[in-house]
């Protein structure tokens, strides 16, 4: 949850200041603001589970691209605002369906951080929605920008709904839900929303892997790394 | 030095005067982020759940937290974050509101969008963004007047 929080925030973060009008500067700037907020609580509390004293700087900040366990979706490059939008309401029908299970968690401190996420999730869901409906039943130009959008990361949706040993460990302690069980209310949301954006879902179910489990993340994750990573490589401890 | 421990009384008393960051009008108290006052032994514990997890305030108001009670001489301070139950705008003061109003903050409605102009309190509003100048605003225009807005989200 933490490394998706962070890799989306720092994408969206890559607008601020170059957005197309200032209202959606700030509106990207604030999504980003609340996932990096996010990213604190859940890397703090994996730290304190690890217990090797690592807090949520040292898990942003030191670890390599093999070591991060986020969604291939989020490392995606922003492309034009419509695939940044896109990729945006593809996350957020995900990741509002998770932290609702994840409210019921038997684990109080992940049942705390996803009530918490929960209702600045929704907000940008409610966005993220309205945006792609605007754009996709807009003007020719933005209804195919939006198609193409929708066509190029489809394929990494299906790795939000895959699972291996872990997540069926924690599925049966009642940490966390079986991800398998998101996707009715993922599809229920995307299919709506498409509908009312007048753009077509693609047919083929072929899904990227290899994100979640740290396996093959695509060549985009090392070049965000540098970026976010460079001053606490350079500069180890540094405070200011 | 203080001789003996104030009453929580007195402590939300002290923290009545203390100011969010952002939004001067409002203390932290009526901004309902100030949970629990509770004596721990000598220690004074105060709970604090942050309004939104990114909003960079968060900090700061603990350190005005801080500050404020060390001034008053308070030497065992405790700081406790608590997320859950999360923040809500339902727990602003109607104290809160009114000064939110006052300063040209539309208060948060249930009903998703502000009541009226914080200006003229015309109800002939749009909205221009979902987002505004910090986390938990909206940025909101008035038809009547014509003059923009904050209005504080709904959560």
């Amino acid at each position: 949850m933490g490394d998706n929080t962070l890799v989306l925030g720092h994408r969206v973060s890559e607008w601020c200041g170059v957005a197309p009008v200032l209202e959606e500067d700030i509106a990207l700037a604030n999504t980003a603001l609340d996932l990096i907020g996010q990213t604190t609580l859940w890397l703090n509390l994996a730290g304190e589970v690890e217990g090797a004293g690592r807090d949520a700087d040292a898990l942003a900040f030191r670890r390599d691209v093999k070591d991060f366990r986020n969604l291939l979706l989020v490392e995606q490059p922003n492309g034009d605002f419509g695939r940044t939008i896109m990729r945006q309401f593809l996350f957020d029908a995900w990741h509002q369906a998770c932290l609702s299970a994840l409210c019921e968690s038997e684990h109080e401190g992940i049942a705390a951080i996803a009530e918490k996420s929960l209702k600045e999730v929704t907000y940008h869901l409610e966005r993220a929605s309205d945006t792609v409906i605007g754009l996709g039943d807009g003007s020719d130009e933005s209804h195919a920008r939006m198609q193409a959008a929708l066509d190029r990361l489809w394929p990494y949706t299906g790795e939000m709904f895959t699972s291996d040993d872990v997540d069926q460990a924690m599925a049966s302690a009642g940490i966390a839900p079986d991800p398998a069980s998101l996707r009715p209310v993922f599809d229920e949301r995307v299919t709506a929303v498409m509908t009312r954006a007048t753009l077509t879902l693609p047919e083929s179910d072929f899904a990227h892997k290899g994100g979640k489990t740290g396996k093959r993340h695509s060549e985009h994750l090392g070049h965000l790394l540098t970026q976010m990573q460079w001053l606490q490589r350079a500069y180890p401890d540094a405070t200011w | 030095m203080v001789v003996e421990k104030p009453s929580t009384e007195t402590v939300y008393d002290w923290l009545r005067a203390v100011p969010d960051p952002e939004i001067p009008v409002l203390s932290l108290v009526d901004l309902g982020v100030i949970r629990d006052v509770v004596w721990q032994g000598e220690t004074l514990e105060i709970i604090v759940t942050p309004t939104y997890s990114g909003c960079p305030a968060t900090r700061i108001i603990n350190l005005d937290i801080e500050t404020a009670l060390r001034d008053q001489g308070i030497e065992k301070l405790h700081l406790k974050t608590q997320l859950s139950p999360a923040w809500t705008t339902a727990w602003i003061t109607e104290y809160g509101r009114r000064q939110l109003e006052d300063y040209g903050i539309a208060p948060p409605q249930p009903a998703g969008g502000p009541a009226r102009c914080p200006q003229c309190h015309s109800e002939n509003l749009e909205r221009i963004s979902q987002f505004g100048s910090t986390p938990c605003k909206a940025q909101w225009r008035c038809r009547a007047c014509l003059e923009p807005f904050d209005y504080f989200k709904c959560i």
